[in-house]
């Protein structure tokens, strides 16, 4: 592999074009914690990211500075090569980022369909006088939007569900159905916290496919928090490794596992 | 047996997006809606437009308004009265400045100023939500009683500090005040209930719909996935006392035709609306049908059972109605908490494959 400012080819043959963000010297603190101390790293565009580390180590709050729920005291988020001024959350999700949650956030009450159609929400612009009347502009919105909805939840797998009501699904198809509602946005970088998170091993290898096939077929951007190492390790082109706060490794699964900082952080230190 | 969707397959998405995907449940529509419109006028008589239908028609429309914003968007209101009686006093306002003002736009104005003071009450949402928003919204209500009571300009210095609703005709035919015929009242309701369902209906399927869900069942998800929650809330706010306003004038203009706002418009018409609404169905346009229905026609089925039949007096089965109303509340919440359109659903889906279960 060979890195440049340019982009790099991945192992697999996989072209990785510039840099999509860049976080710049981020520090996040929550009153006297500092749940992020000064993390730089970027992501560049087609390529998956893991972010890994031990419990409380800062990967979702990492996270969601990205996705702009927190707002770093200190450092830059860089987005297409400018400084992304002081936003709103859904401001963020309008620039083309998306994003699945630890915990999984669906709209309960609604069909799988309404789901992956929420969002779609950023590509619908009709007003409410188009919509009360619905024939005409409506209408037609909600036919081409619910046809990029479709090839979504052709693509996971996910017909035979679609009218179903979130509340009713399992745990691991309430996962894929997330997965659809971010991917439904067509975003341009798609933020995965803990996507496997309490899977058994098949649903892992599905989601594991998924994500890969997203990938492929889409050449979206991927930044995924983990804990399975071994996902990690077989998923992602380049790691970032945080430990309380800080980064301690950054690079190719192999060099982060050759990392001694990172074997510390895992495995402990001995102190005799 | 009674429903069917076997051999029924939508081929286009607007097909399946439409609101009765079923040919049978589509045709129903048609029959109800024609029969309404077509026959319902002939055969009306003054009992059944005053005591039934004219009401029954006007809390519809509140109930589609208040399911809106409560059952849809999540946001709990108590203000019902009172965005009411903007709508009346509007209405009144608007027939006594321009006389030669087709009633139609009278109402449709009152609402869209119902809609604008919606909005008002409605900023406190963007930063307080459940119960707190609760007494928010009945803080509304007292003060807008509390200002058509005491502000003069509202009820044109009249003395007795009633208003009263002013002859006004549509197309040569009466609609308002005490000479307007019962069919002539019941059409002109029955007009603005089919329009605000349509209404409701487009914007409940369509994004500004799911976006209303969307901020109802997880509002910071919602905001992360790009619902702009200040115009979501906002909307449904609005969407909803415009609904509410057009209940209000009608209720005024065409069913009492006077009105003292603290009798009529009070915190007691808030919680009427809302228990239609909770035992209606939250979120379901059916269901706010169902809930005003109900609400409508049990207080005349108490009186038939209970004064004619059993000739119980009337201040007794005035209070047991109080009783029974308030037990039904009861068991919908803990036992059917989406109402009567839920129950209606499961009936369908029984119903579908009844008499041959497999």
């Amino acid at each position: 592999m060979k890195d440049s400012s340019e982009g790099y080819t991945t192992e697999d043959g996989r072209k990785i074009g510039g840099v999509v963000m860049e976080m710049k010297n981020i520090t996040l603190r929550f009153g006297g914690v500092v749940a992020i101390k000064d993390i730089s790293f970027d992501i560049r565009e087609g390529e998956i990211r893991a972010i890994i580390g031990p419990n409380g180590a800062g990967k979702s709050s990492m996270l969601n500075v990205i996705s702009g729920f927190y707002v770093p005291q200190e450092g830059e988020v860089w987005f297409h090569g400018a400084p992304r001024p002081k936003m709103r959350p859904f401001q963020v999700a309008q620039q083309g980022i998306a994003r699945t949650f630890q915990n999984i956030a669906l709209f309960e009450g609604m069909s799988v369909l309404d789901n992956v159609m929420t969002g779609r929400l950023t590509h619908m612009k009709t007003g409410l006088f188009a919509q009360a009347l619905w024939k005409g502009k409506a209408e037609k919105e909600e036919t081409a939007n619910r046809e990029v909805a479709e090839r979504i939840i052709d693509f996971l797998e996910i017909q035979a569900i679609r009218k179903t009501p979130v509340g009713r699904l399992p745990y691991g198809l309430k996962k894929r159905v997330e997965l659809a509602r971010a991917l439904a946005a067509e975003p341009k970088l798609l933020l995965l916290d803990e996507p496997m998170a309490g899977m058994n091993v098949e649903e892992k290898e599905d989601m594991s496919r998924f994500i890969l096939d997203v990938n492929d077929e889409f050449g979206t951007t991927i930044a995924l928090i983990e804990h399975d190492m071994g996902v990690v390790m077989d998923l992602s082109d380049r790691v970032v490794v945080m430990d309380y706060g800080r980064k301690i490794g950054d690079g190719t699964p192999q060099e982060v596992r050759n990392n001694q900082a990172v074997i510390d952080a895992y495995l402990g230190v001995s102190h005799d | 047996m009674f429903y069917r969707e076997a051999g029924d397959f939508s081929t286009t998405y607007p097909e399946d997006s439409q609101t009765f995907p079923i040919r049978f449940d589509r045709y129903r529509y048609y029959v109800v809606l024609a029969f309404a419109f077509l026959v319902v006028p002939f055969i009306i008589n003054d009992y059944w437009a005053n005591a039934i239908l004219l009401p029954f028609l006007i809390y519809a429309i509140a109930a589609i308004g208040l399911n809106i914003l409560t059952g849809y968007c999540g946001q709990v209101s108590l203000g019902t009265g009172g965005f009411m009686a903007v709508g009346a006093y509007a209405c009144y306002k608007f027939m006594t400045a321009f006389p030669d003002l087709s009633m139609f736009i009278n109402v449709i104005l009152a609402g869209l100023v119902t809609a604008i003071v919606g909005v008002l009450f409605g900023l406190p949402s963007l930063r307080i939500k459940g119960f707190y928003l609760a007494v928010a919204t009945l803080a509304a209500q007292f003060f807008l009683v509390w200002l058509f009571n005491r502000v003069p300009w509202f009820y044109n210095y009249s003395a007795s500090g009633q208003i009263n609703a002013p002859e006004r005709a549509e197309f040569g035919i009466l609609v308002t005040g005490p000479n307007a015929s019962a069919w002539a009242t019941y059409l002109f309701c029955l007009i603005f209930v089919t329009i605000s369902a349509l209404i409701a209906r487009n914007l409940t399927r369509g994004s500004i719909g799911r976006s209303w869900m969307a901020i109802r069942d997880m509002d910071i998800a919602a905001e992360i996935i790009g619902v702009n929650p200040l115009k979501a809330k906002l909307s449904a706010f609005a969407v909803s006392s415009f609904f509410i306003g057009i209940s209000g004038a009608l209720f005024f203009a065409v069913y009492l035709g006077a009105v003292e706002v603290g009798e009529v418009f009070g915190i007691t018409k808030s919680f009427l609306v809302l228990f239609m609404v909770i035992i209606g169905g939250l979120g379901s346009v059916f269901g706010s049908f169902a809930g005003a229905a109900f609400m409508v026609l049990l207080p005349v089925l108490l009186k038939v059972v209970g004064v004619d039949m059993l000739g119980m007096p009337t201040d007794i089965v005035a209070h047991l109605q109080l009783v029974v109303v308030g037990a039904l509340i009861i068991m919908f919440l803990i036992m059917e908490p989406h109402g009567l359109a839920q129950l209606w659903r499961l009936a369908k889906e029984k119903l579908r494959l009844w008499p041959f279960p497999h």
